[in-house]
């Protein structure tokens, strides 16, 4: 099949066998996050102790970019400074917003590079962007309630 | 060929239809293009582009408004037109034709013009009525009346859905009953495919005077539709998925009902006098038609009318389901697919949608477009119908006049390509 620069092997490996999934206990926050054009979901919980993202955990339904871009989001952000984790997942919704012009850091993103090719296909960087976005809103939840803010 | 000849129809020679669709020879991928997504959009003959070029180039201004020639011959074409559109849906009076700038516009307008009417009006909904649809409601003909009920304090009722795609009447006369305002449902779904027993349903609307709005948006590409014979008091359709260009729809509605309704959208046109402390409105169908209308989508959806009554819509009905039954016939055959909706032919538009076992909606929809193939997948804007069915989504395959067995065959190998690939 001639869509091979979309679908990577890396992204099909996630797909099958994807890391971190399955909600687990203890958890700060927990969001659900959905993609109303398709219907796909995410049920995302994040934990969030001294400052580091100590772990993600989800669940949902999704098309293979969506399943394994979260999947390659829990490598890149757990055991990772808040900080920092916020910084790599910049850098893949620059990625995802490059229509194909940006050459991905490696050493940021890791297996995250598979993705480049989605950003030639804008409907479906939604997709790739599903579990990034529920990870940022209950990270930013968490951190929010830690510093005694309103979450 | 042989359903026609069964039909006793004349022979349909598809070819000659795709001649008229110029994007039909482009390729997509390298491939030829396989446009399997005619629920959703159909694509536009040469003759419907031309109608509306040739309007706009030499006889367009703004209708009802002037003495100047240009106004009276854009005024002429736009009203021609809905004498066309009253004709082609079997209408007795053009003035029972109302033109929306699409069908959801439409079901909007009746909605709120029911919810605008007085209390004690025959239209007026409140506590303690009900509005009646059915689970297998497209989005816009089932929100509407979700937001019509929140307003007035009405009950949403719907009829459910059978294992095989069909509607479930076991209860109909429970739940379309005295206190029954409104039915309003569709005539063929465009996630299932399935043709609904409108006459069943409108017998029972009748008993317990309930009014009856039939979604034709998938029946009227298709079918013959007489709205006489059908019995209902309101019929919507879309222009953009019959040929016509986008930004055009139509409220069929019967003259008496549509007087005697309240407004739903004010301003221009649509008024008798205006007053600072008040104004009167005209009658139908000018009374639904505030502000500058929609006039060369108008000109140029007559021009669509007239090129489907000119091939025959029952001629293009039996193509389409030979198409159909031989895509159903293609989907049963293959290992690991099933359909959703029902499985034959019988009762039953051309839209077909089915769930490839392993493989998601999403990369099913990509992997055949890389071959050319153009489906629609998604939640189908009938997101109950998904979850009815335990599915987050459905891949969607529905054909129209100028599709071919070819074609057919096309999708089915691009179905077990995917297969292939996703199952490595």
């Amino acid at each position: 099949m001639a869509d091979e620069s979309l679908y990577q092997e890396i992204i099909l490996d996630h797909y099958r066998n994807p890391h971190h999934k399955g909600l687990r206990d203890p958890y700060d926050v927990e969001v659900h996050h959905v993609n109303p054009t398709c219907g796909d979901e995410v049920t995302l919980r994040v934990r969030v102790a001294d400052g580091v993202v100590s772990d993600v955990s989800y669940d949902g339904q999704g098309c293979s970019i969506s399943q394994a871009s979260t999947s390659v989001m829990t490598d890149l952000v757990i055991g990772r400074a808040v900080d920092e984790a916020m910084k790599t997942s910049e850098a893949f919704l620059a990625l995802m917003q490059s229509r194909g012009q940006l050459e991905p850091d490696e050493d940021v993103l890791e297996d995250g590079i598979a993705f480049a090719g989605v950003s030639r296909y804008p409907a479906r960087v939604k997709c790739a962007l599903l579990g990034w976005m529920a990870w940022k809103d209950a990270t930013a939840q968490a951190v929010a309630a830690s510093s005694g803010g309103a979450a | 060929m042989t359903a026609l000849v069964d039909a006793g129809l004349a022979p349909y020679d598809v070819e000659v239809v795709r001649a008229d669709f110029p994007v039909l020879a482009r390729t997509v991928s390298g491939h030829p293009l396989v446009y399997l997504d005619n629920a959703s959009s159909s694509q536009k003959p040469r003759q419907v582009l031309d109608a509306e070029r040739e309007f706009v180039e030499q006889h367009y201004s703004n209708v009802h408004r002037g003495v100047h020639t240009l106004s009276q011959e854009a005024t002429d074409a736009y009203e021609a037109a809905r004498t066309t559109v009253a004709t082609f849906l079997g209408a007795s009076d053009p003035h029972e034709v109302v033109f929306t700038k699409n069908a959801t516009e439409a079901y909007n307008l009746v909605a709120y013009s029911f919810g605008n009417a007085a209390a004690g009006s025959r239209f007026s909904v409140g506590p303690g009525d009900e509005v009646c649809v059915t689970e297998m409601e497209h989005h816009s003909n089932l929100v509407p009346w979700q937001m019509l009920c929140e307003r007035t304090g009405a009950t949403l009722r719907w009829i459910p859905l059978t294992d095989d795609g069909r509607l479930d009447l076991t209860d109909l006369d429970t739940l379309v009953n005295e206190r029954t305002k409104v039915l309003a449902f569709v005539h063929v779904s465009n996630i299932l495919g399935t043709e609904n027993p409108v006459d069943v349903l409108v017998a029972r609307a009748r008993e317990v005077g309930a009014f009856t709005l039939l979604d034709g948006a998938q029946s009227a590409p298709h079918q013959v539709v007489d709205v006489q014979r059908l019995g209902v008091d309101f019929f919507v359709l879309t222009g953009h998925k019959m040929l016509a260009p986008s930004g055009v729809g139509v409220l069929w509605g019967r003259k008496e009902l549509l007087d005697a309704m309240p407004p739903f959208l004010g301003g221009g046109s649509m008024i008798e006098v205006v007053q600072m402390s008040g104004s009167t409105y005209a009658p139908a169908p000018e009374r639904f038609e505030a502000g500058t209308p929609v006039i060369s989508q108008a000109v140029a959806l007559a021009a669509a009318c007239d090129y489907l009554s000119a091939l025959g819509l029952d001629r293009v009905a039996a193509h389409e389901q030979a198409l159909t039954g031989r895509l159903l016939d293609g989907l049963h055959a293959l290992d690991g697919v099933s359909v959703i909706g029902p499985a034959t032919t019988e009762s039953r538009g051309a839209a077909v949608s089915f769930a490839i076992e392993g493989v998601h909606p999403h990369d099913i929809g990509q992997s055949l477009d890389e071959l050319g193939i153009a489906v629609r997948v998604g939640h189908h804007c009938a997101a109950p119908v998904c979850r009815r069915y335990g599915v987050p989504a459905t891949t969607r395959a529905s054909s129209y006049l100028y599709n071919t067995a070819g074609e057919v065959d096309a999708l089915l190998e691009g179905i077990a390509t995917v297969q292939r690939f996703w199952r490595r």
